[in-house]
């Protein structure tokens, strides 16, 4: 019995930290294509006498997650809440699995 | 992992449809508009809950020829209950998608009742096998009926539909859709992606609830 109480948290650590490393792929993805955007923006700064002109402009060309309507924060959520599902089903699989195996 | 590969893909397809789903290129339609986007969601609920209909029926059949196998009727039970489940969030997305379509969700369109009839009749499935205490009896019967009850998808779903006039896409030889909707851009995420991708998710959960009854009825006949 000891040794299946061991092995329950190790599993549990390796499921966090997927569903963390697959969360900090979302968020390294939107800030990539952040700076991708933001630069065109940064030498009409320079180009442009006006800063007003440039600041109403830049919000909207500066990042991914608020372009197409913001669709992408839909899909973000969409996607997140699929990964959680999955990730509960895979931890109700193994424990199955256990239970199957103690017979 | 071998044989736990078409989780893997299951998971993988229906990311995929979640992400191409939304950001895919669509036809641009009146009234529809980005709502066409449903197409991966609602009606590939439809989609499965008859491919588990149908899975069920033949394991009802299965468990009327060999009695004694009780994991047909398992199998059968199992099944009807994920195509409910199926069913149900089939229904309920038509209603959110007609009241901003149709103007309200329900409009007593004959393919809205037959699919509310089809699945009131796999509701009385449920209700009828938690009525009969004895467990051979009980597999039995639930058995004959789901024949019945896959019996009256036909009408409900698949005939009647055909010969009304109805606010849903289709009819004139396909109850559920119109071919001419939708485009290669979004066969190509539909068929392939959606499809596959939701049956195999409910034919996990299922597999899931199967082997979590198996075990159940194996440690009740320790027990005894």
């Amino acid at each position: 019995m000891k040794k299946k109480n061991y092995q329950m948290p190790t599993k549990l650590k390796y499921l966090l930290l997927t569903s963390f490393l697959m969360l900090n792929l979302f968020i390294a993805n939107a800030q990539d294509s952040t700076r991708v955007a933001e630069k065109p923006d940064m030498t009409e700064v320079t180009l442009g006498s006006e800063t007003a002109g440039v600041m109403d402009q830049a919000p909207e060309m500066a990042d991914l997650m608020r372009s197409n309507g913001k669709i992408y924060v839909v899909v973000a959520v969409v996607l997140t809440i699929l990964i959680g599902i999955f990730l509960y089903l895979i931890r109700l699989d193994k424990k199955i699995s256990r239970l199957e195996k103690e017979k | 992992m071998r044989r736990n590969w078409w989780k893997i893909l299951c998971i993988i397809l229906l990311l995929y449809t979640c992400w191409a789903g939304f950001l895919g290129g669509v036809p641009a339609k009146p009234i529809l508009n980005e709502t066409i986007r449903n197409l991966y969601f609602h009606v590939s609920m439809w989609f499965s809950m008859m491919i588990f209909f149908t899975i069920s029926l033949v394991n009802a059949i299965r468990y009327l020829a060999n009695p004694q196998v009780q994991r047909f009727d398992i199998l059968s039970t199992e099944y009807a209950k994920t195509g409910i489940i199926f069913g149900v969030l089939g229904l309920i997305t038509g209603a959110i998608w007609a009241n901003y379509t149709w103007g309200k969700p329900w409009s007593n369109d004959p393919k809205q009742l037959g699919a509310a009839i089809a699945l009131l009749i796999y509701f009385a499935y449920l209700v009828l096998r938690n009525s009969i205490e004895d467990p051979e009896k009980k597999a039995r019967v639930s058995a004959v009926y789901n024949i019945f009850a896959f019996a009256l998808l036909f009408p409900t779903l698949w005939i009647v539909p055909r010969l009304m006039e109805s606010l849903h896409p289709g009819g004139m030889g396909n109850p559920a859709m119109n071919p001419n909707d939708i485009d290669s851009r979004m066969r190509i995420i539909f068929w392939p992606a959606a499809v596959p991708g939701w049956t195999l998710l409910g034919v996990w959960i299922t597999s899931l609830k199967i082997r979590w009854k198996t075990l159940e009825e194996k440690k009740l006949s320790n027990a005894h």
